[in-house]
């Protein structure tokens, strides 16, 4: 008998658990309408850079092809003409693919280009219902000449473009100025810096 | 005869309005408890989900199993919910001025009634289980007969002292006879040993050994599929509903507004007691796992059964010596 009174003391707590976290915070981000904030360097889908005056920055040396340990990376060089340079230097890349399903978005090609003409942007919305549509070419990768010159490396913007949509302000998720908040039941247990955050 | 068709056709709107919201407020309240949103995709804050439950319960494909009795696996799904509707034909929600009950019929021995049907409505269960052709029904059934069967005892002893204290079987004898106090304080055991056995009885959390998911799939309804599972679904939730207007009417005071409050007119008070207990119930979900099988079946016999038979007696005594 004493054991069932316990137990009726179990529940009554148990009913007090479940009816508190009524009340409690919920960490859910509604996604596809608000987003998550990103950590600063988050690796999405890359960006080929250009000059500030239009020209490309790409020289098609294809260090990021050999880089790539996907092998996820097609360069395929060519001479500049003279009289219609699409770089500044002697060569330009006539073909650059990047298969999107191959890439571990590590972002060595980003390390390995002398000209920061490969970049990985925060951007990670890529699916599609064709394998093919994955293969990203000049077309889609090149920041289109009246967009200025793509984001430097070193300058990424925090978190998503603006374009992407609402952000959520949620305590939980990463704070550019406070660095990465680690969470329990919706407290902040402590704060952490990380990387180059702030 | 028109007027009674009339109500009956006003009341059936009213408790599949019901069910369906009650559904939505379920999961919604699962979800909070759970630290989710619960469903918040159709229409403003989800209030459109019942609409589309049905659609999307009319449009699946109406499977039945080879193995199936025929008849008596379509049969099944109906008496479930003609059970479970059947009960709102004496339940009063409210009372006029000259004491004259807001119901459709007004049976004097209205609790009889409503325990004669819902021991009908076991045979939903069991029926549907065995004529499936399939194990896990089968289990299902099984348990859900024993389960109702060994709950249901219990059940109408809880009853009894209600009906000792207020002198009459008729529902709204019983909320009159509560004018002054709820029978929730003199019947507080009674009141304990209803609420265990009508979760029993509904077959829902932590008593849904008749469902079991982890354990039987779904266990009676494993093979149903479109319409046919929702007409139990149906039944489920109007049970539940049942039950929270029979703990009202018999513990909770009815229509009768509590401490005087009286600003209120009396269906405002029985739907809001009613909405609580509905309330107790999906909390309970949230709130408890499931019962092992042959602890349900102790608790019941070696537990339940002795306090209640206890509660009686004491009834019994404390009646006859005033």
């Amino acid at each position: 008998m004493r054991k069932h009174l316990f137990n009726v003391g179990a529940i009554l707590q148990g009913l007090g658990i479940t009816f508190k976290y009524m009340f409690v915070r919920r960490p859910t981000i509604e996604y596809p309408s608000i987003k998550k904030q990103h950590a600063p360097r988050f690796h999405g889908l890359h960006e080929l850079r250009r000059y500030a005056d239009g020209k490309e920055r790409c020289i098609g040396c294809e260090l990021c092809s050999s880089a790539c340990p996907a092998n996820a990376i097609t360069v395929i060089g060519a001479e500049n003409a003279p009289d219609a340079r699409v770089s500044p230097g002697e060569r330009h890349a006539a073909s650059y693919e990047i298969d999107e399903l191959r890439c571990i978005f590590c972002g060595l090609c980003e390390e390995a280009c002398p000209t920061d003409a490969i970049v990985l942007t925060p951007r990670f919305e890529m699916a599609d219902y064709r394998r093919g549509a994955f293969v990203y070419s000049k077309d889609r990768l090149l920041v289109p000449s009246d967009a200025g010159v793509g984001t430097p490396p070193d300058e990424r913007p925090n978190g998503i473009p603006a374009d992407l949509g609402r952000v959520a302000e949620v305590k939980s998720t990463m704070n550019v100025d406070r660095g990465y908040s680690a969470t329990h039941r919706g407290e902040v247990l402590k704060t952490e810096r990380k990387g180059l955050a702030g | 005869m028109l007027i009674v068709l009339v109500k009956s056709a006003v009341l059936l709107l009213v408790v599949i309005t019901t069910f369906a919201y009650a559904m939505l407020f379920e999961r919604k309240i699962l979800g909070w408890m759970q630290l989710r949103p619960g469903p918040n995709r159709v229409g403003p804050w989800g209030l459109l989900q019942p609409a589309a439950d049905a659609a999307k319960l009319i449009l699946k494909e109406d499977l039945t199993p080879k193995t199936a009795d025929p008849l008596i696996y379509r049969l099944a799904p109906f008496i479930s919910l003609l059970t479970a509707f059947a009960v709102y034909a004496i339940v009063p929600f409210g009372a006029n001025g000259d004491g004259s009950p807001w119901a459709i019929g007004d049976v004097n021995a209205g609790i009889l009634f409503l325990m004669a049907i819902s021991s009908i409505g076991v045979y939903g269960i069991s029926l549907g289980g065995w004529a499936s052709g399939s194990k896990f029904p089968l289990l299902g059934a099984v348990r859900g007969t024993a389960q109702m069967i060994s709950y249901e005892l219990s059940m109408s002893l809880s009853f009894v002292g209600v009906l000792m204290l207020a002198g009459t079987t008729s529902l709204t004898g019983i909320v009159n006879a509560q004018e002054r106090m709820w029978f929730l304080i003199p019947q507080a055991l009674g009141f304990i040993i209803y609420v265990i056995t009508a979760v029993a009885e509904t077959n829902r959390t932590p008593f849904d050994l008749v469902e079991a998911e982890t354990e039987l799939v779904g266990g009676f309804h494993t093979e149903y599929s479109g319409l046919r599972f929702g007409s139990f679904f149906i039944a489920e939730y109007v049970n539940m509903l049942t039950v929270s207007c029979i703990a009202t009417l018999l513990f909770m005071g009815g229509w009768n507004a509590p401490f005087g409050l009286t600003m209120l007119p009396g269906v405002a008070w029985f739907v809001l007691k009613v909405g609580a207990f509905m309330f107790f119930y999906m909390w309970l979900r949230a709130t408890l796992p499931r019962f092992r099988y042959d602890r349900l079946m102790t608790f019941g016999w070696k537990v339940l059964l002795p306090i209640a038979t206890l509660n009686l007696v004491a009834t019994a005594a404390w009646v006859a010596l005033h």
